[in-house]
């Protein structure tokens, strides 16, 4: 396939107005010696049919993964909102005039994120959580007196790796992991005190990387006027449909991934990070900002707002590089969030939490038992061994993610997630063939 | 542009004005805010900051455009304008009065006679407006 | 309609924001139930409903519907955004990237499949740039100058090398200076001669033993290709320093011209903008990155490799020199395969066709505008241009006003006041995807604007007439900082201002 319009007269005019014989000639300056002479090993032109073809992806049958990634239900609306051109073909509404659509939509996800998380205000999205969590403690980090990074070893690896990846470049005199209870599979509090100190940026993640529900209050008591700094992580946005909103603990950002929201598992991307903050942070934070204003006649408007904080603007002084975020993943989640509604979302949340329950019995029943002892969301951690992993793959059933590699302390284990996406069939399914 | 007699100018288009016994009261000229074009935020160091001459006392900013404030002599804070953080617009509107910056306690008399005065500033700008 | 007539205003209906719409008891949703939710009694939740509006599905359709006829989109019109390669979106690529929807990434068997064309991607993008090795997780341009960066950072560390400052001609993207503070680095701008290109004489005064490297953009923001990029390689590589190259507008030399042809050490290249995939309003986008051959072991993890039966699998280990993860998964994976969508869909024949297409029309658009505005650079360009306001300024009438009135004859404007080397700059990007009438219906508004300038200058400053609001005043949002709609309740016109 070409996607170029000119016919051979088009290209006639064009060259004779730009005064040229040849197309080529448009390359006169790039030095002969750097032109590459033959074709590249690149395959194609294919139409579309072979694209088809070739270009195939499916599911397994029965999938019990999450672990940071989830597969929801998304009303049919959202793909059908969302995939309109005028939303996908945009660019960043740096014109706000004709960019009304992208402008609103990502204030009312700001709005929406904000009152979920309840905090003051949200971004516009980040990459995903992990580098949400990255910014996170960068940002912690520019605010005086704060030397160290201290993580919950129960916060989900993979953003603890990002963490590391960002801070190894970042002046910072230590980053401190804080053990969970081996039988709970939650944070260890004592541990918490004794790391956090006011020269130290504190994050934990709930529920945590097991699906275990961190005990807030005692954590927000130990570290509120101790740590200098301390966020949330959320890797499950769908809890906050039913768990107390983080903000409600008093930390200085709540953040994490709200893939969840109308965006699909996707075999792992694209994700949709969510950064928010206190009014006191916001020149701190990170990312674009939508805000609402006027027009000349005086009409509601929006605008991208706070600039000067950004790269374009404060080039090596801004407060992050980032630049594209996740825009229309935002936009998904907007509208996901007002076709589920109020309801919908704690439904589907409660959903979640009794399908792992309902497993979790079924598994008991067969005498596997979960790791860990304390209440769980939507996801708990189970014995089983390599071997058996494999045997239920080979059978199309995708039983949950590995987790020893990452904690080797946990030897064998599986964490096994439960959405709405699952049926009762399915989770007997998976008891039966344990 | 107005460029007030009695006032001191730095080369980053700072004004100086020797208020009472030892202190500087520190804005941003006329051509400074005509430049940034409306201020909405301005940041300013605590009271009790030392700063040595060209350390950064704040920051402006516009919508498309963020500047720093620098300190034309050395010296302690003494007294910031508070009123600036709700009412940034002063500065575009009443930059050598309402909207002045900093008070600054000066180290050393002899700086002050270092920097341009009102003739010296408007050559400085006129050159650098070319 | 030709480029000589106002568009119209389309009857529009304003839209409230989504909380002022909702009544409880409108959304009435039948939920997937498989479980019976008293299982779930011990949770402890709170007994209160999440603060989000309650609207039927109607008015939600509705509202996003009314939205997005406030926006302007590429399959609206030519959207020439220097720097920003607003090319056609094929329909093909939303298809297929559609089919990865349902897979969880830790369904192995189905993510073999899909390691095996992310690994083609990185062969054909090597290919493409010249490049040994690639890695694609980072999630958009920014990040993937980051990632870059930190593998150069990494690689210095590697052999004992502490330099820290990073050279960027003052022609650079924002996002330059911002990533490299991000990995550790100093950075220091660096003037690009009087020819609009880095001059190698004008590096050299800039090289010291603590350069780690220098950050260019190739052609670079004025569209100029750098044309002494080979003896600059060579001068860096004589002194230690990387070059690192900003693939921001590779869309003008793929298949025409490699980066690894030229001396770079490492890249990052924007899928978003050269391989047609969809910007989405901002994101997601793919910023994937390119290295030779000696900076391979940095690479962010995991790498894609293939297991002994053949079969293509993420590596368990980490390389032990690898910069680490940059991203909690795979980086934006639908946005990869749907570049690896249009990649094959044009061969190689078709990428060189679109990047002389794209020069071709900008030079098309340059000749043609050239005696009306005032073109800041005469070096030859390619995809791209940058013409200014300066013609236009004595009679009153600024960039600003000329964008805002492009949007009266239907266009999406130019990149303004960027690059920061020429005031009042209008970055011109057609892209190779623009048919010729609306390159000429263009050029019919330019010219309308040129005219408007000298003769009624005041009227480009009432524009935008036909867009859904009137001039934004940014301003007024910055200074009031309405971020969410509980303070959103305060209205504009309420506080009377």
């Amino acid at each position: 396939m070409s996607y170029i319009s000119h016919n051979g007269e088009d290209l006639g005019r064009i060259l004779a107005a730009i005064g040229i014989e040849r197309p080529d000639e448009v390359f006169s300056t790039i030095p002969p010696a750097l032109l590459c002479g033959a074709g590249l090993a690149v395959e194609g032109p294919k139409d579309e049919e072979s694209l088809r073809r070739e270009l195939d992806f499916r599911p397994s049958r029965v999938v019990f993964a999450g672990g940071g990634i989830y597969r929801h239900h998304i009303p049919a609306a959202v793909d059908a909102l969302a995939s309109r051109q005028e939303f996908v073909t945009a660019y960043t509404p740096y014109q706000p005039e004709i960019s009304q659509g992208t402008l609103q939509a990502i204030f009312e996800y700001q709005s929406m994120m904000a009152g979920l998380t309840g905090m003051e205000v949200s971004n516009a999205s980040m990459y995903d959580g992990a580098t949400a969590l990255a910014e996170a403690a960068l940002m912690a980090l520019r605010i005086k007196g704060i030397r160290r990074v201290a993580v919950t070893r129960a916060m989900q690896p993979s953003y603890r790796s990002v963490l590391r990846t960002y801070l190894a470049h970042a002046e910072v005199d230590g980053i401190v992991e804080i053990p969970f209870d081996p039988v709970t599979g939650q944070t260890d509090l004592d541990a918490l005190e004794k790391s956090a100190g006011p020269d130290t940026a504190f994050f934990i993640q709930s529920p945590n990387y097991f699906g275990v529900i961190e005990p807030m209050e005692q954590v927000a008591r130990v570290v509120s006027g101790r740590a200098g700094f301390w966020g949330v992580a959320v890797t499950e946005a769908l809890s906050l449909g039913v768990l107390k909103a983080p903000g409600e603990y008093g930390p200085d950002v709540v953040l994490g991934e709200a893939q969840s929201f109308g965006n699909p598992a996707g075999a792992g991307g694209p994700l949709l990070g969510f950064f928010c903050t206190r009014k006191e942070h916001v020149r701190r934070m990170p990312g674009r900002v939508v805000g609402l204003t006027k027009d000349r006649e005086g009409s509601q408007a929006f605008c991208l707002t706070l600039s000067t904080r950004e790269q374009h603007i404060r080039r090596e002084k801004a407060t992050s590089n980032i630049c594209t975020n996740q825009g229309l993943c935002a936009l998904r989640a907007a509208i996901y969030l007002s076709a589920m509604g109020p309801e919908g979302l704690k439904r589907t949340a409660l959903q979640c939490a009794a399908g792992a329950r309902f497993l979790m019995g079924l598994l008991k029943e067969k005498g596997i038992a979960p790791v860990f002892s304390a209440p769980v969301f939507h996801e708990f951690a189970i014995p089983m061994d390599e071997d058996k992993l494999k045997e239920l793959k080979s059978a199309g059933i995708v039983p949950g993610v590995p987790v020893s590699r990452q904690y080797p302390e946990i030897p064998g284990s599986v964490l096994v997630t439960v959405t709405e996406m699952n049926t009762q069939e399915e989770c007997r399914c998976l008891a039966t063939n344990m | 542009m107005e460029i007030p007699e009695q006032l001191y100018y730095t080369e980053d288009h700072e004004w100086g004005e020797m208020v009472e016994d030892g202190m500087m009261r520190v804005g941003i000229t006329d051509y400074a805010q005509h430049e940034l074009g409306d201020i909405v935020f301005v940041e300013l160091v605590e009271v009790g900051t030392v700063v040595a001459k060209g350390d950064p006392i704040g920051t402006v900013e516009s919508v498309k455009a963020v500047s720093e404030i620098y300190a034309p002599v050395d010296g302690e804070v003494f007294k910031v304008n508070g009123a600036l953080t709700d009412t940034p617009e002063l500065v575009n509107q009443d930059c050598y009065g309402e909207a002045w910056m900093v008070v600054l306690k000066v180290n050393d008399p002899a700086q002050v006679d270092t920097l341009m005065d009102a003739r010296a500033y408007q050559a400085y700008v006129e050159a650098e407006a070319k | 309609m030709s480029g000589n007539e106002y568009v119209t205003r389309f009857p529009e209906v304003r839209e409230p924001l989504l909380n002022l719409k909702g009544a409880p008891g409108k959304n009435k949703r039948v939920l997937p139930a498989p479980f019976d939710t008293a299982g779930a009694a011990d949770l402890p939740g709170t007994g209160d409903l999440p603060d989000l509006p309650d609207v039927s599905e109607v008015e939600t359709v509705r509202h996003f519907t009314r939205l997005s006829r406030l926006n302007y989109g590429i399959d609206h019109g030519m959207y020439p955004l220097g720097s920003c390669t607003m090319k056609y979106n094929p329909k093909i690529t939303e298809e297929i990237a559609a089919r990865l929807a349902p897979i969880h990434p830790a369904d192995t068997a189905a993510m073999e499949p899909v390691l095996e064309r992310l690994a083609q991607l990185q062969e054909h993008l090597g290919e493409i740039c010249g490049m040994d090795a690639c890695s694609l997780w980072p999630a958009a341009g920014a990040h993937g100058e980051l990632t870059g960066m930190m593998v150069i950072s990494r690689a210095l560390k590697s052999r004992g090398d502490k330099r820290r400052t990073v050279l960027i001609p003052d022609t650079a993207h924002g996002t330059n200076p911002a990533s490299c503070t991000i990995a550790g680095f100093a950075t220091k701008a660096i003037p690009s001669g009087e020819k609009g290109y880095l001059e190698a004489s004008i590096l050299r005064q800039h090289l010291d033993r603590d350069t780690a490297a220098l950050m260019i953009t190739n052609p670079n923001t004025l569209g100029i290709f750098e044309q002494e990029i080979g003896a600059i390689a060579e001068l860096l590589h004589k002194n230690g320093s990387y070059l690192y190259m900003d693939g921001a507008n590779l869309n003008a030399i793929m298949g025409v011209a490699r980066p690894g042809d030229m001396g770079v050490d490492c890249m990052h290249v924007n899928l978003h903008k050269t391989f047609g995939t969809p910007h989405g309003g901002g994101g997601p986008g793919s910023g994937p990155v390119l290295v030779r051959q000696e900076l391979e072991p940095f690479l962010p993890a995991p790498r894609i490799v293939r297991d002994g039966s053949g079969a293509y699998a993420l590596e368990e280990e980490p390389h032990p020199e690898s910069i680490g993860k940059v991203h909690s998964c795979l980086g934006n994976v639908s946005v990869c395969i749907r570049a690896l969508a249009y990649i094959l869909s044009l061969g190689s024949r078709g990428l060189r066709e679109a990047a002389t297409t794209a020069s071709l029309n900008a030079l098309y658009l340059k000749n043609r505008l050239k005696s009306l505005f005032d073109l800041a650079y005469e070096t030859p360009t390619l995809h791209e241009f940058v013409l200014s306001d300066a013609l236009q300024k004595e009679g009153g009438v600024t960039t600003m006003d000329m964008a805002k009135t492009l949007m009266d004859f239907g266009f999406h404007p130019p990149t303004v006041y960027f690059p920061l080397v020429v005031a009042g700059a209008l970055m011109i990007e057609p892209t190779e995807t623009e048919p010729l009438e609306e390159l000429d219906r263009f050029v019919q508004a330019m010219e309308n604007i040129a005219a408007m300038s000298r003769e009624e200058p005041e009227k480009t400053h009432e524009s935008p007439r036909t867009a859904p609001v009137s001039r934004v005043d940014e301003v007024w949002a910055a200074r009031n900082l309405i971020l969410t709609w509980p303070d959103g309740r305060i209205q504009p016109g309420e506080e009377g201002i």
